[in-house]
C-alpha cells in the first residue's frame, strides 16, 4: 500500500474529502456574513443558529410532510430566508444607526433564543437524516474510494459559492449591491430602494446558511447546537481571510478546511485548535487578514 | 468624609450582615464573584469601548489554575487566589496582544475565537479532569488561620476580595489612565492625534480587566470547591455582556446590579416555569428551568432594541432629567 510519512495514503485523501467538506461549509457561512457585513456592517452571530435551522427544516420536512431532500434543498433556504427577513425587518433595522456592536449582540441574544426553543422541543441528541438515494454509495476512483454525497456537498457549495461571486461581481444588481457597500446614500439618491436591498441582502446571506444546513443534514448530526459550536470557527476564517473579497472568503473557507482535515491525519490533538493558531499567525504577520484591506 | 465613601460604608456594612439574615451565603458569593467578573469586563467594554467576547477564558483559567494550584501542588488559598490571578493576566497579554492589532467587530470575534482555542485546550489537557472539571478542591486555612470550610469565614473573604476588586476598578476610572480609557472610547483617531500610544492604553485596560476577571474565577473555584468546563464556555462570555448590559454599560455599580440578576435568574427561572406551567396549563413551561438560555436569550434581545442604558443607566439618566428640570 502506498504511504506517504507513515500515513496511508487512502486515509489521507479520505481525510482531505472530509477536509474539503467541512471547508464547504466554512465557505459557505463564511461568505454570506461577508455578504451581510458588506452592506449590514452587522455580524450576524445568528448564522450558525439559521444554519441548525436549515438542517432542522431539511429533517421537519421529511418526518412531518414526507418532502425528500431535494425539494428541502430548494424549500429549506427559502424558509431560512423568510425568517432572516422577519428578524432584519423587526428587530435588526432598528440598529443600523447605532454602534456596530449591538448588531452582533441582538443576533447573539437570538441565538441563544433559537437554540434554547430548539432544545426545549428536540432535546440536544442529534436527529438521523439520510442521504438521497441518488447520492449513496461510492464511486471507486482507482487510487480512492469516493463517497458519493460527499462528493455532492463540495460540488454543490461550490457551484453556489460561485454563483454568488458572478451575481455580485459580474451583474447590474452586483453593482447595485457594491455601490451601495460604498455609499448607501449616494445610491439611494439615484432613486435605488437601498432599505428593501438591504433587507433582501439579509434574507440571501441566512438563505446561504440554510442552503450549507440543509447539505450538513446528513453528514452531520442534527442537533440544536451544531451551529454555535461551527460559526465560531467561522469568525476565526473570516479573520483570517478578511471581509474584503468574495473569492477570498471561498478560498480561505475551502483551504482552512483542508489544513483542519489534514491535522487530524498528523496531529489529531491540535485538530479542533488548528484554525484558532492559524488565525493567531496571520493577525501577528498580516493583521488584515489573507485577502482583506488596511481601513 | 464625603458622601459616597459614608454610602460606601454603609453598603459594605449591610452585604456584611447578609448570612445574618437569612441570604444563603453560597448565592451571596456566587453573585459577588459574577459582579467582579462583570466589573472587571465592564472596564473593557464601558469604558474603554472594547468588546470582549472571550472573557469566559480568563474566567475558566484561574479557576483551573487555582484549583490545580490548591488541590494538586497544596497551596494554601490566598497563593491560589494569586496565582490563579496571575495566569489568568498572562492569558490576557497574550490574547491582547494579538487582538488590539484589529478594531470593532474584528476584535469581539477575534477574542471569540482565542478563548474558543483555549476552550478546546481544556477539554484536552491532562490536568483539567476533561468534562468532570476539578471536582473537591480544598479551600485551606487562610494564611494558616482561618479555616475556610466554614462558610461564613469564606463569606468574609470573598467580601474582602470583591471589595478591593471593586475599588481597583474606581481607582482605575477614576484615575488619569482611565480618562484616556474614556477618550479612546469616544473618539479614538482623535486620542491618537492628541499623542496617546493608544495601543499600550488598550492593552493596559486588556490585561487589567483579564487579571480581575481571573481573580473572580479563582474566588469562583474557592466558593465552590470545583472547577469546570462551563466557566470557560463562550455561552459564559456572552452571560457576563448579558450582565454588564442589564446592568448598564459603563456604569460602576450597574454590572454588579446585572450580575445579581442573572444568578437570580438562573435559580429562579425553573420555579417560575412550574408556576407559569400551572397557571396556564401548558406543559412545556416546566422545561423552562432546563433551557434557562430562552430567558437569557429574550433578555439580551430586549436589552439591545429597548433598554441599552441598563437599569442603572437608566436610573442615572432620570436623575440627570430631575435635575435640569
Amino acid at each position: 500500500m502506498t504511504t506517504v510519512f507513515g500515513i496511508p495514503i487512502q486515509a489521507l485523501l479520505g481525510q482531505l474529502l472530509l477536509g474539503l467538506v467541512n471547508g464547504s461549509f466554512y465557505a459557505v457561512l463564511s461568505l454570506g456574513l461577508a455578504v451581510i457585513f458588506g452592506l449590514l456592517n452587522v455580524i450576524n452571530f445568528a448564522h450558525g443558529a439559521l444554519y441548525m435551522l436549515g438542517a432542522f427544516a431539511a429533517w421537519m420536512g421529511y418526518a412531518y410532510l414526507g418532502l425528500n431532500y431535494w425539494a428541502m434543498l430548494l424549500l429549506a433556504p427559502l424558509a431560512v430566508g423568510a425568517a432572516g427577513i422577519v428578524i432584519e425587518r423587526l428587530l435588526l433595522r432598528h440598529l443600523y444607526r447605532l454602534d456596530h456592536l449591538y448588531g452582533l449582540l441582538l443576533t447573539f441574544g437570538l441565538t441563544l433564543l433559537i437554540e434554547g426553543l430548539m432544545r426545549s422541543f428536540y432535546g440536544v441528541s442529534g436527529q438521523p437524516y439520510s442521504a438521497p438515494e441518488a447520492l449513496r454509495g461510492a464511486t471507486n476512483l482507482g487510487f480512492m474510494v469516493l463517497p458519493n454525497y460527499r462528493a455532492w456537498v463540495v460540488a454543490a457549495s461550490v457551484t453556489v459559492c460561485l454563483a454568488t461571486w458572478f451575481v455580485i461581481e459580474r451583474t447590474r444588481l452586483g453593482a447595485l449591491l457594491r455601490a451601495a457597500t460604498e455609499n448607501a446614500r449616494l445610491v439611494e439618491s439615484f432613486g435605488v430602494n437601498v432599505p428593501l436591498m438591504v433587507t433582501l441582502t439579509y434574507g440571501f446571506g441566512v438563505a446561504l446558511a440554510g442552503f450549507a444546513g440543509v447539505l450538513a443534514a446528513p453528514v452531520l448530526q442534527i442537533s440544536p447546537l451544531m451551529g454555535s459550536n461551527l460559526i465560531i470557527v467561522v469568525f476565526a476564517v473570516v479573520v483570517i481571510g478578511g471581509m474584503g473579497s468574495i473569492l477570498g472568503a471561498i478560498l480561505t473557507g475551502l483551504g482552512l478546511g483542508v489544513v483542519e482535515g489534514l491535522t487530524k491525519v498528523f496531529w489529531p490533538e491540535a485538530s479542533s485548535t488548528v484554525v484558532f493558531i492559524v488565525m493567531a499567525i496571520v493577525l501577528l504577520l498580516r493583521p488584515a487578514g489573507l485577502f482583506g484591506r488596511e481601513k | 468624609m464625603n458622601r459616597q465613601a459614608l454610602l460606601c460604608i454603609a453598603l459594605a456594612a449591610a452585604v456584611a450582615v447578609l448570612p445574618y439574615v437569612g441570604v444563603y451565603p453560597i448565592f451571596a458569593m456566587k453573585v459577588m464573584c459574577y459582579a467582579l467578573f462583570a466589573c472587571a469586563f465592564n472596564l473593557l467594554l464601558g469604558y474603554t469601548g472594547l468588546l470582549s467576547f472571550g472573557h469566559a477564558a480568563f474566567l475558566g483559567s484561574a479557576a483551573y489554575a487555582a484549583g490545580h494550584a490548591l488541590k494538586v501542588w497544596g497551596l494554601p488559598p490566598e497563593l491560589g487566589l494569586v496565582f490563579g490571578a496571575a495566569c489568568a493576566t498572562l492569558l490576557g497579554l497574550a490574547f491582547g496582544l494579538l487582538a488590539i492589532r484589529r478594531s470593532g467587530i474584528y476584535f469581539a470575534m477575534i477574542t471569540l475565537a482565542l478563548a474558543q482555542m483555549v476552550y478546546f485546550f481544556f477539554l484536552q489537557a491532562p490536568f483539567t479532569g476533561g468534562e468532570d472539571g476539578l471536582q473537591q478542591v480544598p479551600r485551606g486555612m487562610l494564611f494558616g488561620l482561618v479555616d475556610l470550610r466554614s462558610d461564613l469565614a469564606l463569606y468574609y473573604l470573598v467580601m474582602a476580595v470583591f471589595a478591593a476588586g471593586c475599588f481597583l476598578v474606581w481607582r482605575i476610572v477614576h484615575s488619569p489612565f482611565g480618562q484616556v480609557l474614556k477618550a479612546i472610547r469616544e473618539n479614538e483617531p482623535r486620542a491618537v492625534s492628541l499623542g496617546y500610544d493608544v495601543d499600550a492604553y488598550k492593552l493596559l485596560a486588556f490585561v487589567l480587566s483579564a487579571g480581575l476577571a481571573g481573580l473572580a474565577g479563582a474566588t469562583k473555584t474557592l466558593v465552590f470547591v470545583s472547577a469546570t468546563l462551563s466557566d470557560a464556555t463562550w455561552q459564559m462570555s456572552g452571560l457576563v455582556i448579558l450582565m454588564t448590559l442589564i446592568g448598564g454599560l459603563g456604569t460602576l455599580t450597574g454590572p454588579v446590579v446585572g450580575a445579581f440578576i442573572v444568578v437570580l435568574l438562573e435559580n429562579k427561572v425553573g420555579d417560575f416555569g412550574m408556576a407559569a406551567a400551572r397557571l396556564t396549563g401548558l406543559d412545556w413551561f416546566q422545561r423552562l428551568g432546563e433551557s434557562v438560555t430562552i430567558v437569557t436569550g429574550l433578555i439580551f434581545v430586549v436589552c439591545v432594541m429597548a433598554f441599552r442604558r441598563g437599569i442603572v443607566g437608566e436610573l442615572l439618566a432620570w436623575r440627570g432629567r430631575r435635575r435640569a428640570a
